[in-house]
């Protein structure tokens, strides 16, 4: 494949700035913020505030309950951004979409629901050594109690899954494939599509964790073929505390609930319970309701934006970025070159200098990046590193962020006379 | 937050006291600091009586804090009873640093002590908590 670099960006990150008032905070290294942690939350427009606070201003009652028009009206915006999900990612009903806490719950609900009802002692599941903790804990646990086995997918040096390494652990028959959409580590973004096919070829479901990659960058289920995904709505400028889980409509009908109470029933009696409809039965007691208004406001901004043009920025700053800090001696950088298959998330190491200390001196200059080993401690035990630095870019990022990103790196090997 | 990075800091990242694996040693634990998962071992040998320090050296990677803590602890350890040792307090730790501390790197700065701890109880010892450590100090 030619890879074309691109010219020129796709829209003004920088003037978006204005949408999100976390810009106007004063920093006190009395610098503007350069944001580049958005892998790990990312910062709410206003829109997406004061959808949160006309929701509980003016639409506010419990939903699925109340014979009375408040009720109804909470009832239906909470259902509408339940639609608004289910269109954004491709899903063919939005009774395919469960609202969650976050990804880590969505793949909890799986390994706990669909886990301990379809494997059992000496069956295999697959995940990778690229993973998140959350899409490998939740396996390990299952592991654990089942007497399955739990198997990692290798990664080369340059930070792609081992496509040859997962055909071979596919020949073994596994019952699911548990992977990552992109690397919130490394900043790799897999071939899902290709994955899911040798996949199923094999037998197995597939579970996407999704949290890095639904906020940037068209993500369709029924393109991808998977057969469930899981995402936060904070990592795409929505709410913290609402996330969701998306399944074929088969398999989740198939699950028994995961948590058990009020709203999840369909009648109970004290003998025994029947359970509601999906996605219902997996939503028990009161939801995030003002936080389903904030998700489907984030959706807007974003698909006002497009998702297109939001991949095409980040691909745009990744390129940018990725030759300005390859060009900084005593910087390495993690993960695959191409912008096909690296996200606009860097994860980088400068030689003699800890993380933790990066970050620390970055701060001192407004430059807010995460350090350390990103939950996915096995990353960094492949790569022997302790952690990294990682600047990862949104909507709001522009050009001059990475000044201020290679301005930093300067200043911190000055300070530690490695420059 | 270059107040943090002063020269004596940067001098003990660069060049630490106290460095290594002692062999023999009476005392020994590694432990780890979850943010980072930056690992550091310290030993420990005694005097004749098995009561007072007569030497100790930490090991292992990490950033210019958690290192230079370590550095600075270690070389204020010698002669010390096993009850001064376990008597020590976190507090006196982040002062002995003297550079400001705010929450984000209380950990690194404390891993140090809190390995000597482990080395002490023969066990994992809990992390101090962070507002009797940080109250009253001026975070940066």
């Amino acid at each position: 494949m030619v890879i074309e670099q691109l010219r020129a960006d796709v829209f003004d990150g920088a003037a978006l700035r204005a949408d999100f008032p976390v810009f106007d905070r004063p920093h006190r290294s009395g610098k503007p913020l350069a944001f580049l942690d958005s892998a790990a939350s990312a910062p709410k427009p206003r829109v997406v505030i004061d959808a949160i606070s006309d929701a509980y201003g003016h639409h506010y009652a419990n939903v699925h309950r109340g014979i009375y028009e408040l009720s109804e009206d909470a009832t239906a915006r909470f259902e509408g951004a339940r639609r608004a999900l289910a269109r954004f990612i491709g899903a063919p009903s939005e009774r395919e979409v469960v609202f969650v806490r976050n990804a880590t719950e969505a793949i909890n609900l799986v390994a706990y629901s669909w886990g301990r009802n379809n494997v059992s002692a000496g069956d295999l599941i697959l995940s990778t050594q690229m993973e998140h903790h959350a899409n490998l804990v939740p396996w390990q646990q299952l592991a654990t109690e089942t007497g399955a086995t739990l198997e990692y997918v290798a990664i080369t040096d340059d930070g792609r899954l081992d496509l040859d390494d997962l055909r071979q652990r596919l020949a073994k028959g596994p019952k699911l494939v548990a992977i990552g959409h992109v690397s919130n580590a490394l900043g790799t973004i897999n071939p899902v599509a290709e994955i899911t096919r040798l996949a199923h070829d094999a037998g197995a479901l597939v579970l996407l964790d999704a949290a890095q990659s639904v906020p940037h960058m068209p993500v369709n289920v029924v393109e991808l073929g998977i057969d469930f995904l899981a995402l936060s709505g904070h990592k795409m400028v929505g709410p913290s505390g609402i996330g969701a889980l998306w399944g074929r409509r088969e398999l989740l009908e198939s699950m028994p609930p995961f948590l058990t109470g009020g709203s999840m029933i369909s009648k109970v009696t004290l003998g025994g319970t029947t359970w509601a409809e999906v996605p219902l039965k997996f939503e028990a007691g009161t939801p995030a309701i003002a936080e389903a208004a904030g998700l489907a406001a984030a959706i807007g901004y974003l698909e006002a934006i497009g998702m297109d043009n939001v991949r095409a920025h980040e691909r745009f700053l990744f390129e940018r970025a990725w030759a300005a800090l390859s060009d900084i001696g005593g910087v390495r950088l993690l993960g695959p070159a191409s912008p096909d298959e690296h996200a606009a998330v860097l994860s980088f190491v400068i030689d003699g200098i800890h993380p933790h200390d990066v970050a620390t001196i970055f701060d001192g200059h407004g430059v807010a990046v995460r350090a350390g080993h990103h939950c996915a401690q096995p990353i960094m035990a492949r790569y022997d590193l302790p952690a990294t630095t990682r600047a990862s870019f949104y909507v709001y990022n522009d050009i001059d962020d990475i000044e201020r990103l290679t301005d930093a790196i300067d200043a911190t090997q000055r300070l530690f006379g490695t420059a | 937050m270059d107040n943090l990075y002063r020269d004596f800091i940067l001098e003990h990242y660069r060049e630490p006291h106290n460095k290594g694996v002692l062999e023999p040693h009476d005392l020994h634990f590694a432990d780890s600091n979850p943010t980072c998962g930056d690992e550091m071992s310290m030993t420990l040998l005694l005097d004749e009586a098995k009561q007072r320090v007569a030497d100790v050296a930490f090991d292992g990677r990490g950033c210019a804090i958690s290192q230079a803590s370590a550095s600075i602890l270690t070389d204020e350890l010698r002669g010390m009873s096993l009850d001064e040792l376990r008597d020590l307090d976190p507090k006196g730790v982040i002062e002995n640093l003297g550079v400001p501390i705010g929450p984000a790197r209380l950990k690194c700065a404390l891993l140090g002590y809190k390995v000597l701890q482990g080395a002490v109880i023969g066990a994992e010892a809990r992390w101090p908590d962070e507002a009797d450590v940080l109250a009253g100090g001026s975070a940066p």
